[in-house]
């Protein structure tokens, strides 16, 4: 009898707990998921910046440097969807850099390899901070989706997190060019 | 005089700009000037003798949608190249505030400089102001044209400086022929219409009641209609089932065609009930020889000149329409009074009288000029 009370205590104990650490773990994980999208805001913030930088720096000429500017104008807030603008920024970048003998045509300028060099760092941890976002994602949702999860509501009223698709393959994919990484 | 005009888009790719420009150079050909264009255009594209071809444009994204442009360094030097064997008199650039080869000609070259702006481009300001790089190149230009007074109000806002308005001309001896469609228009009357069949203001629907009102007592009577839509079908369902055989939905029509659809009717309708600043497709049936029954918007009244060169109705009231179409097609002799008044009256929107307007601007900006030069502080490049 006591031993009866005993087991069902101790299994009531123990399905609390683990039920508690399921949606701890959940908790957690849509934290991490705000970090990796505050990352991948920073990210695509700074290349955005670097790209303005580039082109307004008169190094490049005056088409390439509006097509950029464009392109980094449509990112802060428009009409159009961020990954989509992101994306044209991404191409816009890719057309700029692509152009055969783009970069033998600033050598030698003052600032150019740094600031050439910047805009494919930024455009790499762009790169890399969506590919850790969507990461993060997978796994949270994954982790929503289990039955357990489902039942008890475990993830509360947090939003699934979405997925942040976008063209970030300025670098090598779909060009041969000088920027490989 | 040497003129050297550059086209900021793709010649191969069908567009108004191109258009303009093509037609543009070939009045002033006419008139004995010699005229140079550069363009971007693919490789294999057939040019006419006086397009240099810059090289393939590239597709980027611009503005939310995918634009061909030509851009960097090697389109630069191209640009530069013409400009320096060019010995131009005059550089006229279109649309310098796009990212493509007007801009790059306004940054590599020096001298007297005329451009035209045809579209408005909101946007622009924020970088026309923001950038040194592109000022340098814009405050190269002493003369503008806008197309439009909308398009100079952007300019004038935006760019600063003011603007002549000189509207697009209509090259009406390209209108003058053309071979019927077979079967066209027959014995028994037609009526045509261009435009887009589902925007509301191109005024498709007025036509279609004024049909239903004259079909009866003229059994022959045919309606062509030749423009875009997303869903003709819906068209022909607000007419009643035994017309509907005897109108012909011809959807999207190449430029030849329209010409040809013009030649097939024996009145044009422009039935719109707004939205249009000078009525180009109407001014294109004037150049057909077509008579033409216009809604009585601003637009047409001046391009009909009240009434004398067409027939003005109400607008939107289709009774009136078929009663203003009724007595076109019903007397021989007052069409072919009105075909003659029509091609008077478009006369004055010809090409070669735009280009005039046009040559003017050059005369003005070149006074006390040297010719165009390459830049000596920016295009210098490998």
């Amino acid at each position: 009898m006591i031993t009866d009370i005993v087991i069902v205590v101790a299994a009531a104990l123990f399905i609390g707990v683990y039920v508690s650490w399921r949606a701890g773990r959940i908790d957690r994980l849509h934290a991490r998921v705000d970090m990796a999208q505050a990352a991948l805001d920073v990210t695509l913030l700074r290349r955005g910046a670097v790209a303005l930088e580039l082109a307004t720096s008169g190094l490049l000429d005056p088409a390439t440097s509006l097509l950029l500017a464009e392109a980094v104008h449509g990112t802060r807030g428009g009409d159009r969807p961020r990954d989509l603008a992101e994306s044209d920024l991404t191409r816009a970048l890719r057309a700029a850099f692509s152009q055969p003998g783009f970069r033998s045509s600033l050598t030698g300028k003052e600032g150019a390899d740094e600031l050439l060099a910047e805009v494919e760092a930024a455009a790499h941890q762009v790169f890399l901070a969506r590919k850790f976002y969507n990461d993060m994602v997978a796994v949270t949702r994954d982790a929503r989706r289990r039955p357990l999860a489902r039942v008890l509501r475990l993830s509360g009223k947090a939003k699934a997190p979405e997925f942040f698709e976008m063209d970030d393959s300025l670098i090598g994919e779909n060009t041969t060019t000088s920027l490989g990484r | 005089m040497k003129i050297g005009i550059v086209c900021p888009y793709s010649w191969d790719v069908p567009g108004g700009v191109q258009q303009h420009i093509r037609d543009l150079a070939e009045a002033l050909i006419d008139e004995g000037h010699e005229v140079s264009v550069i363009s971007p255009a693919d490789d294999d594209t057939p040019l006419p003798p006086y397009v240099v071809g810059a090289g393939r444009a590239v597709p980027v994204p611009y503005n939310g949608s995918v634009a061909r442009l030509s851009f960097g360094f090697l389109s630069a030097s191209r640009v530069r190249r013409w400009v320096k064997d060019g010995g131009f008199d005059v550089l006229h650039v279109h649309e310098p505030g796009i990212p493509s080869l007007s801009l790059l000609a306004c940054w590599v070259a020096d001298g007297p400089i005329v451009a035209t702006v045809h579209t408005a481009i909101p946007r622009s300001r924020v970088l026309l102001v923001t950038f040194p790089v592109l000022r340098t190149g814009l405050e190269k230009i002493n003369g503008r044209i806008a197309v439009s007074e909308a398009a100079r109000t952007t300019l004038v806002e935006h760019i600063g400086g003011d603007a002549v308005v000189i509207p697009n001309g209509v090259a009406t001896r390209r209108y003058r022929k053309a071979e019927p469609l077979p079967g066209w228009p027959g014995t028994g009357g037609a009526i045509g219409f261009l435009g887009r069949l589902d925007e509301p203001r191109k005024g498709l629907s007025v036509l279609l009641k004024a049909f239903e009102i004259l079909a009866p007592q003229r059994p022959g009577l045919r309606l062509l209609v030749a423009g875009p839509s997303s869903d003709a079908s819906e068209i022909l369902d607000k007419v009643p089932a035994e017309l509907r055989d005897r109108i012909a939905l011809l959807g999207q029509v190449t430029e030849e065609d329209k010409v040809r659809v013009l030649h097939s009717v024996d009145v044009f309708c422009s039935p719109n009930t707004g939205g249009e600043s000078f009525g180009i497709v109407t001014a294109e049936a004037m150049a057909a020889g077509l008579p033409v029954v216009a809604s009585d918007i601003d637009a047409f009244r001046q391009l009909l000149r009240g009434g004398q060169a067409g027939e003005l109705f109400a607008v939107g009231d289709a009774a009136d329409l078929a009663r203003a179409a009724g007595r076109l097609l019903d007397n021989r002799a007052r069409r072919a009074e009105l075909s003659a008044a029509a091609l008077a009256a478009v006369a004055q929107y010809d090409w070669s009288v735009v280009a005039r307007d046009v040559f003017s601007v050059y005369e003005t900006v070149v006074l006390g000029s040297t010719q165009v030069k390459v830049a000596a502080a920016n295009g210098e490049f490998p």
